[in-house]
């Protein structure tokens, strides 16, 4: 138990280091840059309509008090994670005063819903394709499938999502393309309401799922391709094990162990596809609201997704490797 | 190193197609170069033309020639892949190198700082950077930064091999015959890694071409630099699907596919061929 102690807080010191960088790149990204945030979003700001001498005066005035830009450099720095510890990035400047938070906290729901059923199907499904492929090697079908997911695979999310919305809204359409649900509709637990948000999810989804497949696909196929030559499945196979039972208990049980590693490591990367997923399909999670945050040029926003981004997915890395001793039984003797 | 291509393409049918698709987009890159229109002209040609001749994939709402436009954005894409890419390449290898010999706590801290890069979320931050960059976005500054942001999946890797080099017999002997650590790296293991390196670039190109596709389409890079990008920007801003000016996006898609399928197709046939354990088994050959 002692041991399983020290692997807890090793990995809650990844945690706590991940977070420290992830917002001192912020930082750096928003102090260093030779451009003048506050002018530039002054001039985004004002650049529809009229707005007063005065008026500007006092948004320059708050703006630079929300950008943090006052004092010296260490103040900057130290008021930049006053802000963040407690999550707090003031109001939203296109939907004043909302603050930032209620926003992120409106959309969120949303992306981890999409991010949490993808990630599911996508990680289940590829692990279970890939191993029967690496264990039943001469399988047609197999084969073919394989060809398919891996074609997938190397295409970015957005060029898939754009083909699906290509095909689904123009083509043949027959499924919504755009937002979480439809229009004018009460929200709750009814029937209708369900089925409309799984209707909107339905394209991003596949589109997610159909850039993740292959890479679990090939990772599982070759673990299992390696395991099945191991002396113990051999073993097993004289001794006259069931063929089933040997590929679930002897042969993937084995090969999930770093596919879980796996899934911790590229949580980063399927998060960036979920947003950018969202995107094109207008969905109402962070992605989109980032997306609209830019173009409205909003500075706490955009800042407060982001940081709201990095702590979250460190955070949901940390759970999956508070959940891997539960698999691999080695960290708790080692 | 010629009659191992060789042997490839003959026997590998996934690194000869990868070679022909890659050639193909190669090709079309070349092509720019004797362009009889510059890129960054508009109403040089009738708008909004079908495919046919003498525009052979047709012409933009904007006037220019799809054909000669396509092979500007794919030359510029492809050149920030590469650039990505290269420098990239160097800081995985010095710190996958580097913490792979060394060992000890000079490897936990750099590989905890290789994880943070893997698990942090690059796209809210190059969004964030352009936010604040904005109109001095530029494409150079986009390519600093996502080299900067994407070495440390490839470092492990390299790490991987070159902790298993550590133990190796000549490695003791390179150092009992008094070579410095920065010596040993880089005439005894390097040679060893480059395959690997040669392998993990492909796949860095393609991750690098990805989220530029992504940010131009987006509209956040430089978007009067014709990248493959920036090309669907334009189209999706002058509602191309919806005008039936469909030529304008689906070209660019295409080509941009073809190039992904044929870098991954590289990059996993030369992946099988080096098998880093069956490579090192082999020993100094």
């Amino acid at each position: 138990m002692k041991s399983y102690a020290t692997y807890l807080l090793r990995r809650f010191g990844q945690f706590v280091l991940v977070v420290f960088i992830g917002m001192n790149i912020a930082f750096v990204v928003t102090h260093a840059t030779p451009i003048d945030p506050v002018e530039q979003s002054i001039a985004a700001a004002t650049s529809f309509g009229s707005t007063s001498p005065e008026a500007i005066g006092m948004m320059r005035e708050s703006l630079r008090e929300l950008y943090g830009l006052q004092g010296s450099g260490w103040q900057q720095y130290v008021g930049f994670w006053k802000r963040v510890v407690v999550l707090d990035f003031g109001p939203s400047l296109s939907a004043f005063p909302t603050p930032v938070s209620t926003l992120i906290w409106r959309a969120l729901p949303w992306t981890v819903g999409l991010l949490l059923v993808s990630t599911a199907i996508t990680w289940v499904l590829g692990n279970l394709l890939g191993g029967l492929a690496g264990y039943l090697r001469n399988s047609r079908t197999l084969n073919i499938t394989g060809l398919l997911v891996m074609g997938f695979h190397p295409i970015p999310y957005y060029i898939v999502a754009l083909l699906l919305l290509i095909v689904f809204g123009y083509v043949w359409p027959v499924l919504p393309i755009t937002g979480g649900a439809q229009m004018n509709m009460e929200r709750g637990w009814n029937l209708d309401f369900v089925v409309s948000v799984l209707k909107h999810s339905v394209l991003p989804v596949l589109s997610l799922v159909m850039v993740g497949l292959g890479g679990w696909f090939m990772g599982m196929r070759s673990l299992v391709s390696n395991i099945v030559s191991e002396d113990y499945v051999v073993y097993a196979e004289l001794g006259g094990v069931a063929k089933s039972r040997i590929l679930r208990s002897y042969v993937m049980r084995n090969a999930l162990v770093p596919q879980v590693t796996g899934l911790a490591m590229s949580l980063g990367g399927i998060f960036n596809g979920a947003i950018i997923t969202e995107q094109v399909f207008g969905y109402p999670g962070i992605g989109a609201l980032m997306i609209d945050a830019v173009h409205a040029g909003d500075y706490s926003l955009v800042l407060g997704l982001t940081s709201v981004s990095i702590v979250a997915v460190s955070a949901a890395v940390l759970l999956i490797d508070m959940l891997y001793p539960l698999l691999d039984p080695r960290v708790k003797v080692a | 190193m010629l009659k191992i291509i060789r042997d490839l393409l003959l026997h590998n049918r996934g690194f000869a197609a990868g070679v022909f698709l890659l050639g193909f987009v190669l090709v079309i890159a070349a092509l720019s170069f004797v362009s009889p229109y510059n890129p960054l002209d508009s109403y040089v040609v009738p708008p909004d033309m079908p495919p046919g001749w003498p525009h052979i994939l047709g012409t933009t709402s904007r006037g220019q020639d799809v054909f000669w436009m396509l092979s500007f954005a794919i030359r510029n894409t492809l050149a920030f892949g590469l650039l990505v890419a290269l420098i990239s390449r160097v800081l995985s290898l010095v710190i996958g190198l580097v913490a792979g010999y060394a060992g000890g706590w000079v490897d936990r801290v750099l590989m905890s700082i290789n994880d943070t890069f893997i698990v942090i979320p690059l796209f809210p931050i190059l969004v964030l950077f352009y936010f604040v960059m904005r109109d001095k976005m530029s494409w150079a500054a986009l390519a600093g930064v996502m080299a900067c942001l994407g070495w440390a999946y490839d470092a492990r890797l390299i790490r991987s091999v070159a902790m298993s080099l550590r133990t190796r017999e000549f490695t003791e002997t390179s150092i009992f015959s008094g070579m410095s650590m920065p010596q040993i790296l880089v005439k005894e293991h390097l040679p060893y890694v480059m395959p690997i390196v040669f392998s993990t670039t492909m796949n860095n190109i393609n991750w690098s071409i990805g989220l530029e596709v992504t940010l131009s389409v987006l509209g956040f890079t430089d978007i009067n630099t014709p990248t493959i990008g920036s090309m669907i920007y334009w189209a999706n801003q002058h509602t191309a699907m919806v005008a039936g000016v469909w030529w304008w996006i689906a070209f660019p898609v295409a080509l941009v596919i073809m190039t992904f399928i044929g870098l991954f197709l590289l990059a996993v046939s030369m992946n099988e061929f080096i098998d880093p354990r069956s490579r090192l088994g082999r020993g100094g050959e």
